[in-house]
């Protein structure tokens, strides 16, 4: 059989696969996107049930800032896929709330407000955290090396001595990026700061379709191929290298680059189980998943008291972020509200998410009357608690579905339905395989905006700039 | 190529790097960076467009070269002689 042969492959088409896809292709660059999937899109994905759409991973676009703000990640990312700020039309969130008993902190996509709400609760920080803020804006998140690994409540230490205000700023951080237990890498925090805070939210209008939909038409615009349910059985590596991909259906393609957006552990698999067993370490596993409820409403939130974009809460006086000894964890959680955001067209019917911690592997022990009975019950449990927080819905409830690690796992393929991938991040993309690279999620960078960024980087990095 | 074309060459490229900027006032004696929002992954751009509009190749040790619409010509005039302008490609 002949193998066709390709200058690069990817692997996946999520946004980091399809943004590399898309440099790739815009330097005339023979290049295959690979998707096991019959739809585009990975983590954030979408699909139908009960006649409507639904996002999978979609609560708002961080690394919001105004069109042609110098040197922001969206409108460097918009420029390397030569796309226009507009195109995306993306609404601003209204405002977005993180919840302790006892504290309120709100904050919008104008960050004098969270200065201002942290100096009026903290006056003892004030001066901690506009270092703390001052430091960090003078930080390139996006130009990362991969140094030590230093955790960030270490870090913090240096400017803030207020516990209840380090988990504050820890929980919106670590619900939005962090794939370790009980903290996050400090670079991962300036990003996440920078694209949570200082820059802000912004929901693009009818949600992750029309995004994906554009960068696929992009894509094949410039004469890219995507395969849709093309599964890689294997990445074939001989003496160190990387020489292309198998197919699940045996075909093999060819390639002196090949870059994966599966995860760490996931690709290693792939190359093989000598491969994984010599380069996997068992602290590559991510652990952390989510249980996602959806709530289709008979009005908009706001009607009946729910006007924020996005509501971090924690409802213990401390805020712990590790897989639970249980399904799941409702200490504390994310509601997000699509309404809440600025739109020319308003979604059709109001909805609120919520999405909370829980383990894979307790899921996964279940049977399929059981996992149907554990779905609505953990989704009830977690709404308890969230209705200490926030309005509750469920009197104006008209359609539910919930999602769990297991379904995670599916969308992404990440071992585990670990959200966030490994907590091992690989910066430069190298692998340690010759000519394979990761993008994406394990490549470290995070969200829809960093998603595409990373796509950018590796392709330009090990594709463009290196022949 | 003559020099001016080489610098309407340039600016194209720049405009279709980023359509927003406005490059009428650009001073071809001084840095682009300082008129002009361009960062490193811009300047690949620079780079990735000669190549794939003028099969020019710029290795990455010589990017500074780039750094005025005056040393773009200086520099690429002996590698694009011989070649047609091409705009809005």
């Amino acid at each position: 059989m002949s193998v066709e042969r390709y200058d690069a492959i990817v692997i996946g088409a999520g946004l980091s696969g399809l943004a590399a896809g898309i440099r790739l292709a815009q330097f005339d660059r023979r290049v295959v996107v690979l998707e096991r999937h019959a739809l585009w899109g990975g983590l954030n994905s979408y699909y139908k049930l009960g006649g409507r759409r639904f996002d999978t991973g979609l609560h708002a676009l961080t690394n919001y800032v105004p069109a042609g703000t110098p040197g922001a990640p969206l409108t460097k990312v918009l420029r390397q896929l030569r796309l226009r700020h507009a195109d995306l039309e993306l609404g601003e969130q209204h405002h977005s709330e993180i919840r302790f008993p006892g504290l309120r902190l709100r904050f919008t996509n104008d960050f004098a407000l969270l200065e201002q709400q942290v100096a009026e609760r903290f006056p003892s920080q004030r001066d901690g955290f506009a270092r703390l803020v001052r430091d960090l804006r003078a930080m390139d998140g996006y130009a990362p090396s991969e140094g030590r690994q230093r955790a960030a409540r270490g870090v913090l230490r240096d400017y803030l001595d207020d516990r209840l205000l380090v988990d504050a700023l820890l929980l919106p951080i670590c619900f939005y990026g962090s794939a370790r237990e009980d903290d996050v890498d400090w670079y991962q925090f300036v990003v996440l700061f920078r694209s949570l805070f200082l820059e802000g939210f912004a929901r693009p209008q009818g949600g992750v379709k029309p995004l994906l939909d554009l960068l696929v038409r992009r894509y094949r615009s410039l004469g890219g191929e995507l395969r849709l349910r093309t599964g890689v059985e294997r990445v074939r590596v001989e003496g160190g290298r990387a020489r292309g991909v198998v197919l699940a259906d045996g075909t093999e393609l060819a390639s002196e680059r090949v870059f994966s957006s599966a995860g760490w552990v996931e690709t290693m698999r792939l190359c093989g189980p000598d491969e994984s067993a010599a380069r996997v370490a068992a602290g590559d596993f991510g652990v952390l998943s989510f249980v996602e409820t959806i709530l289709v409403l008979d009005r908009r939130p706001a009607d009946f008291g729910y006007d924020a974009a996005i509501t971090f809460y924690n409802d213990a006086e401390r805020f712990t972020w590790r897989r639970p000894d249980a399904l799941i964890d409702p200490t504390s959680g994310v509601v997000c509200s699509p309404d809440n955001f600025d739109a020319a067209r308003p979604p059709r019917e109001g909805t609120m998410r919520l999405t909370v911690l829980a383990d894979c592997a307790r899921w996964r022990q279940l049977g399929e009357r059981e996992y149907a009975v554990a779905k609505r019950e953990q989704a009830e449990r977690a709404l308890d608690v969230a209705a200490r927080h926030v309005a509750d819905p469920r009197p104006h409830e008209v359609f539910r579905d919930t999602f769990t690690p297991l379904t995670v796992q599916r969308f992404t393929g990440h071992v585990n339905g670990a959200v966030y991938g490994s907590p091992h991040k690989r910066l430069d993309g190298q692998t340690g395989i010759e000519n394979l690279f990761l993008t994406g999620t394990d490549q470290g960078l995070l969200g829809i905006v960093g998603a595409l960024m990373s796509g950018v980087l590796m392709a330009n990095r090990h594709a463009l700039v290196a022949c | 190529m003559t020099r001016d074309e080489i610098i309407t060459a340039i600016k194209d490229i720049i405009h279709a790097i980023n359509p927003d900027e406005d490059l009428a006032g650009l001073k071809p004696g001084e840095p682009l960076r300082d008129q002009i929002e361009l960062d490193s992954m811009d300047f690949l751009d620079i780079v990735m467009e000669l190549r794939k509009r003028y099969g020019v190749q710029v290795p990455e040790q010589e990017y500074r070269e780039l750094a005025s619409l005056d040393s773009c010509a200086d520099y690429l005039l002996p590698k694009l002689h011989d070649k047609e302008l091409k705009v809005g490609a």
